[in-house]
């Protein structure tokens, strides 16, 4: 009996922080204790692969045989041996692990392009992406296609920039391409600044070779010798599967010198971003690679024009690099076909908050917030009911679940006055307080603000203060509107584009959630109680029964009374943590 | 501190690196960046110590203090955010003693870091401690096992 086994076990991001090493590294034990490939068959062989999408139940497993693939959920290292033994030697999957059934829901209505060989090529090893067809557009490109001929293959797939503002690859390629210089440069911008999303994360982390694809193309395209990669240092995994990408693919001849027999050279090097969220934006991004304070400059001159080191540069986003080999393999037709008029294509997001499927899906532009909440995430959590849907971070801004049919492209969402953005898609239920999510981004962009410009630096600081105000209890009158006059004001006069979208989350959610600002204002409560400062908690003496769980976790010894006895609250003690809250089980501890 | 840091200006002149690279040689050395480096890499490469200054004040990922000996990182991502990051790092730093301004226990034990997002976004709210991922953790559980590694001390 001979068959050919794969076991892939998911290392994504949530993969490995749910154990997958352990996994990987059982089967490995467990085939060699039981000599598994002398036994079963001579193909026998289990690797690591990035993001498998549905994070919620990870650590997925994928065992294939023959051809036949089964997918295990939530596996657990003291369940390897059971799938080992009745499975792949016995033959019977173990059907109350599988993932199949909720699999199926959560990919009907996905469309995977960028993400379509992430999850089952080894991220570590260059040999399963060729395999997967790898690197078979670079050199379709080289051999037998002009640089003019790559750049219309692009426009006319239509494809927009994937960092968030949407701007036409192709027609960015075309002006790098005739802007005249001796050298030109391209980068990948990989500063994945966005707290919430981590779709670039996982797409260099799961199928790196196919950003550098896609950097190899984009260089011969606009005519550049050398790239560069803009990385966070907070991603060290996706930093070390990148250098180890580059390395393996100068070791093929596809980067360095007369690269794929051409005439051409190419050399990517790595830059480690130093954690700013200013570095997002295109100039500054240029600023911190040329080892400066990452501030940005005012536009034009472009960076297709003028760049890095005053040379043209192309800035691409990773998700947009890792779209251009597969748009090359199968044509602008082909990708033209999904999306809508003006929004070609898929979109990865990063699917989080209170829903039930959490993971990194990749949709086709057009679809509606209902099918990507409810068919794709499977809803939310038990009991709870949607509130709204945040995204794209803190440029972006908050869909009320009364817009549930809008659909995802670039134009319906800044109709609504949001933004596709990088693709951090966070939903919120009832529990979640707008006015703080408002505070929440005006602190993060606040902080982030490289206050170069007074509009940023002070605006968003005033911004944040009278949201403050607001949350603490103090609000007054006229809040509202001083908050909506001076965003107004920040949106217009700011230098970049940090700026420039700040007071996107305060304004849409004053839009759509006018009355909740009113009831911290007027009323000093916070519907969803959320706001400690306008948190009150009591002990009802009705229904204690004196176990004491509460007084054990108050950090301020805030609780008295006796054992078996009701016990209560000293208020002038209490710093409102909410810890007796979380641990009474008989909901004895109020919260008004 | 002198020879590590001769060690950093060879490896940096060989890279013909930059400032930002130069800091990072640094924090992986020290662990932190030491006035000291500062004022020699500012004389041995002409370079303003303002000016190094300035470059390592900007980027959040240089500290200019030694951070203590156990590292507790903690997300503050908008998922972390909404599944209730703030109760974590509030009961956190109730637990460490920690004041608003302060990330460092005196004693030199813990050091208590924010950061924007780990990109984990599913298991929040993610908090690291000692680099190891604590996926979807819960405050009263953390701030245990804070306590029985202080008692390890």
């Amino acid at each position: 009996m001979k068959k050919d086994i794969l076991i892939r076990v998911c290392m994504g991001p949530a993969g490995i922080a749910a154990g997958g090493k352990d996994i990987l590294d059982e089967f490995k034990r467990i085939f060699h204790e039981k000599k598994i490939k002398a036994s079963v068959g001579k193909k026998c062989s289990s690797h690591q692969v990035g993001c498998m999408g549905l994070c919620a139940s990870d650590v997925l497993v994928d065992i294939v045989i023959d051809g036949i693939k089964t997918v295990y959920q939530h596996v657990k290292p003291d369940m390897v041996e059971k799938i080992v033994e009745d499975h792949i030697i016995g033959g019977k999957p173990v059907h109350r692990w599988m993932a199949d059934e909720i699999l199926v829901d959560f990919n009907k209505k996905q469309m995977k392009i960028v993400l379509s060989d992430c999850g089952k090529v080894d991220p570590e090893d260059i040999e399963s992406y060729i395999c997967a067809d790898g690197y078979a557009s670079a050199r379709k490109v080289f051999s037998s296609m002009k640089p003019e001929d790559v750049i219309n293959e692009i426009k006319l797939s239509g494809l927009r920039g994937r960092g968030g503002a949407g701007f036409p690859t192709g027609l960015k390629w075309e002006l790098a391409r005739k802007a005249q210089a001796d050298t030109k440069y391209i980068i990948c911008n990989a500063d994945e600044g966005d707290p919430g999303a981590f779709m670039d994360r996982a797409v260099i982390e799961g199928n790196p070779h196919s950003v550098v694809e896609g950097m190899i193309i984009t260089a011969y395209a606009v005519g550049s010798e050398k790239g560069y990669v803009y990385i966070r240092a907070e991603y060290p995994l996706a930093v070390e599967r990148l250098r180890l990408a580059v390395k393996q693919a100068e070791d093929k001849g596809f980067l360095g010198k007369r690269i794929f027999n051409s005439d051409k050279n190419f050399n990517i090097v790595i830059k480690l971003g130093a954690g700013a969220f200013v570095c997002g934006e295109e100039t500054a991004l240029i600023a911190s690679i040329e080892g400066q304070r990452g501030m940005p400059r005012s536009k034009p001159p472009f960076p297709v024009n003028k760049g890095l080191w005053e040379k043209p540069t192309v800035i691409n986003n990773v998700e947009t690099l890792a779209n251009i080999p597969y748009i090359i393999k199968k044509g602008h037709a082909w990708y033209s076909s999904y999306g809508t008029e003006k929004s070609k294509g898929t979109k990865v997001f990063a699917l989080t908050g209170k829903i039930k499927n959490t993971g990194l899906i990749e949709v086709p532009m057009g679809i509606t917030l209902r099918e990507i909440i409810y068919d794709i995430g499977g809803g939310l959590d038990e009991g709870k009911n949607l509130k709204a849907v945040q995204t794209g971070g803190p440029s972006g801004g908050c869909i009320p679940a009364s817009m549930l049919d809008i659909k995802f492209d670039y134009e319906s969402l800044a109709q609504a006055g949001s933004i596709v953005g990088s693709g951090g898609m966070i939903v919120l239920d009832n529990d979640d307080c707008m006015v703080n999510i408002a505070e929440y981004f005006t602190r993060f962009t606040q902080s982030e603000s490289c206050g170069k410009c007074v509009p940023c630096r002070i605006g968003t600081k005033r911004l944040l203060e009278i949201l403050e105000k607001i949350t603490t209890g103090n609000g007054e009158e006229g809040d509202i509107e001083k908050l909506e006059e001076l965003s107004e004001y920040i949106k217009k006069t700011s230098l970049c584009g940090l700026g420039q979208t700040a007071p996107n989350p305060v304004l849409s959610t004053i839009k759509y959630f006018r009355n909740e600002y009113e009831a911290h204002i007027r009323e000093k409560k916070c519907p969803a109680k959320v706001c400690k400062h306008l948190l009150i908690y009591a002990i009802h003496k009705d229904i204690c029964t004196g176990c004491g769980a509460c007084k054990r976790v108050c950090p301020q010894e805030a609780i008295v009374g006796d054992h078996k006895f009701p016990h209560r609250i000293e208020h002038i003690k209490c710093i409102k943590c909410g810890a007796c809250y979380d641990i009474c089980r008989l909901n004895a501890v109020g919260r008004s | 501190m002198k020879r590590s840091n001769e060690d950093i200006l060879h490896r940096h002149l060989e890279n013909n690196g930059n400032i930002i690279s130069l800091l990072q040689d640094i924090q992986a050395v020290f662990g932190y960046i030491p006035r000291e480096s500062i004022y020699y890499f500012s004389e041995k490469l002409n370079i303003p110590s303002a000016y190094i200054y300035g470059v390592a004040t900007f980027y959040s990922q240089f500290r200019l203090n030694p951070a203590g000996k156990h590292k507790i990182t903690a997300c503050c991502g908008t998922a972390c955010h909404v599944k209730g990051a703030e109760k974590i790092i509030d009961s956190l730093k109730l637990e460490l003693g920690l004041d608003d301004k302060e990330d460092t226990t005196k004693d030199g034990e813990f050091t208590l870091e924010k950061v924007a997002c780990l990109g984990t976004c599913s298991f929040a709210p993610i908090v690291l401690i000692d680099g190891k991922v604590r996926g979807k953790v819960k405050h009263e559980i953390l701030v245990r096992e804070i306590k029985s590694m202080k008692k390890k001390k």
